[in-house]
């Protein structure tokens, strides 16, 4: 019974995986006929941009348990080096050295913090993004003597099919370094990391080697946004709600499963748009509720609430199911 | 510039004992109640806003007298927090560890509803009262009355709070419960209750900060991350959970900060963060923490 439901259970999931992505990078040919072209794909282009901060997020800091508050960091990074080289590089080649750029800062970053344990690695992650954007704001007020920058936009389309292809490859990543030892050591620094450097496991090199890898998807993400919203200052690009917002997202999905933040991070996003375009006054009181309720009542995140329900559901039809046939039973 | 010199050191001290009050309520938050409550800041706010209204509404209570209002109330917001929101988040949680990620990210909840809130009710207008506003002359320098009277309240706040930390036996519970929550608890302290009411002195203590504050500058429904983000820093100078550490951080982020902004060198503000994440790195612990 049960070798005959695997196979092709199996080649569902990979399945139904192709088929969304074949629906996505379709959307927009046939977006415009369900109404999506209304944005000008910015919507789905966004929803993207956080799948790939959450699904890195939770790459690094949802399976150590090092909570980083460092995501807008690395996507400001990514927004002025997009900024800085648009009339200089061809589009592709920027979003890369804006991946390299944040991986080596982070690598930097990972060296010297990694020994702080807990919360000071949370507070310094804060205090970097406040700094770089001091620096950056120090350094455009007072040598270039402007605000912001102005940026040569691309297509929509472009800028759709480049952050669909950022979440992908970031999924991609996240997905084989949990296949992988690297995501077995992780697992282990997260569960107690003195065992695990007893066990022998460079606990640091795995640390900054991941925390340098997630960084990589955040500055591609964030150099992709900067070509999108054609105008960057320092105070919007190192925005503290980007480093808040992917965490709570993946939070949310659920940090326990890998399709966890892939699920969080969109409908996080929608619900903020939603909920902006249609209760402006109360915007904020209901999202900031929403994610308090969120992480009180569900640690597990939507992610933990499906096995729940199927196996609710499956309860539920069992019992119909043997109801059933005591009920023919009786009629006999 | 020699001469300057007194004065910018007197400013500092007056921004400092605001800060070092800031500081205090945020570190006995963590220190006792491991919540990092990045949402201080709106408490602050709330405070600053209940002396606004007092003061300028019908009977114009002094804003002295209002402190006796905007404490307990949010005395009260914070004990109710705590007992409600924080103690599930920490029933709930596996691990320490995870209660003190979770709780970071509720406050940070908290702050979107308390300043949407703050919105609704007041409307978003930067807001300010004149109380106080003569120039006090002193040994060739002048200083706002207003600023004198807040830090002299600040001081005086902290004090007293450090000596019923000290001397009685709620204090004595509370820094029990700092050390071990769990063998405190079978010591026969009320676990649950103990770290509400410390939560709520924490906030009453930044209530106290958002009355002192509305005194001598204008206040906004905004105004609160920036406090919360100083007040960071002052803790982790001090040494988090070290009640005289954020005292004495106080004082001397206060100096640093009057110093830059009299010599207004640009650089000096990355400098300052900067230096705060050297601090972060060298010594964690902070100036009077202990590992």
């Amino acid at each position: 019974m049960d070798i005959t439901k695997s196979t092709p259970r199996k080649l569902l999931v990979p399945g139904l995986l192709l088929l969304i992505l074949i629906a996505l990078a379709t959307l927009p040919l046939y977006g415009p006929l369900i109404g999506v072209q209304v944005y000008r794909l910015f919507l789905p282009t966004v929803c993207f941009m956080y799948i790939a901060l959450a699904v890195s997020w939770a790459m690094f800091s949802g399976s150590t348990g090092y909570m980083s508050l460092a995501p807008a960091a690395f996507l400001g990074v990514g927004m002025y080096t997009m900024a800085l080289l648009r009339e200089v590089l061809p589009l592709g080649v920027i979003i890369i050295a804006a991946g390299l750029l944040s991986f080596l800062i982070a690598l930097l970053v990972g060296l010297v913090t990694l020994r702080l344990k807990g919360i000071y690695f949370a507070i310094f992650t804060f205090g970097l993004v406040v700094l770089i954007g001091q620096l950056v704001l120090y350094y455009e007020i007072h040598v270039n003597a402007i605000r912001g920058r102005d940026i040569a936009p691309t297509s929509p389309e472009n800028g759709y099919y480049i952050m669909l292809g950022i979440a992908v490859a970031t999924l991609l990543t996240a997905y084989f370094i949990r296949r992988s030892r690297l995501g077995l050591a992780m697992q282990s620094i997260g569960g107690n990391e003195e065992a695990a450097a007893h066990m022998g496991i460079n606990t640091t090199m795995v640390k900054v080697i991941t925390f340098a890898i997630s960084a990589i998807f955040m500055g591609a993400a964030g150099a992709t946004l900067a070509a999108r919203i054609v105008f960057v200052d320092p105070t919007m690009a190192f925005n503290l709600n980007y480093s808040f917002m992917p965490v709570l997202m993946a939070i949310f999905g659920g940090l326990g499963q890998l399709y966890g933040p892939v699920i969080g991070a969109p409908i996080f996003a929608l619900l903020q748009y939603w909920l902006s375009a249609n209760f402006a006054r109360y915007y904020s009181l209901i999202f900031g509720i929403i994610l308090i309720i969120a992480i009180v009542y569900m640690p597990g995140g939507l992610a933990g609430l499906l096995p729940k329900l199927r196996n609710r559901l499956e309860g539920v039809i069992t019992k119909l199911w043997k109801g059933g046939k005591a009920e023919q039973r009786a009629n006999t | 510039m020699i001469e300057q010199i007194p004065q910018i050191l007197i400013s500092g001290l007056l921004s400092g004992g605001i800060l070092a009050l800031i500081a205090l309520g945020m570190n006995i938050q963590y220190g006792v109640g491991k919540v990092f409550n990045i949402a201080h800041g709106e408490f602050i706010m709330l405070g600053a806003f209940i002396t606004y209204v007092l003061y300028t509404g019908a009977y114009g209570i002094s804003p002295i007298i209002t402190l006796a209002v905007s404490g307990p109330i949010l005395f009260l917001l914070g004990f109710v927090l705590y007992r409600t929101l924080f103690t599930s988040l920490r029933t709930r949680a596996p691990t320490p560890a995870v209660f003190e990620g979770n709780s970071l990210l509720a406050a940070f909840g908290l702050i979107f509803v308390i300043q949407n809130i703050a919105l609704l009710i007041w409307g978003g207008r930067t807001r300010l009262y004149l109380w106080l506003n003569s120039p006090v002359y002193f040994g060739g320098m002048v200083f706002r009355a207003n600023r004198l009277v807040a830090l002299g309240l600040a001081v005086a706040i902290c004090v007293a709070f450090y000596i019923f930390m000290k001397r009685s036996r709620l204090g004595k519970a509370f820094r029990a419960a700092a050390q071990d929550p769990a063998a405190a608890g079978l010591m026969g302290i009320n676990i649950t209750l103990v770290l509400a009411l410390c939560f709520g002195f924490g906030a009453m203590l930044a209530g106290f900060a958002g009355s002192l504050v509305s005194m001598y500058s204008s206040i906004s429904e905004v105004m609160g991350l920036n406090f919360a983000i100083g007040a960071i820093v002052v803790m982790v100078l001090g040494g988090l959970g070290s009640i005289p550490g954020s005292f004495i951080g106080g004082f001397i982020t206060g100096i640093l900060g009057s110093l830059v902004s009299f010599y207004a060198a640009p650089l000096l503000a990355p400098a300052y963060y900067g230096l705060f994440l050297i601090l972060l790195l060298v010594r964690p612990q902070g100036l009077l923490g202990k590992r």
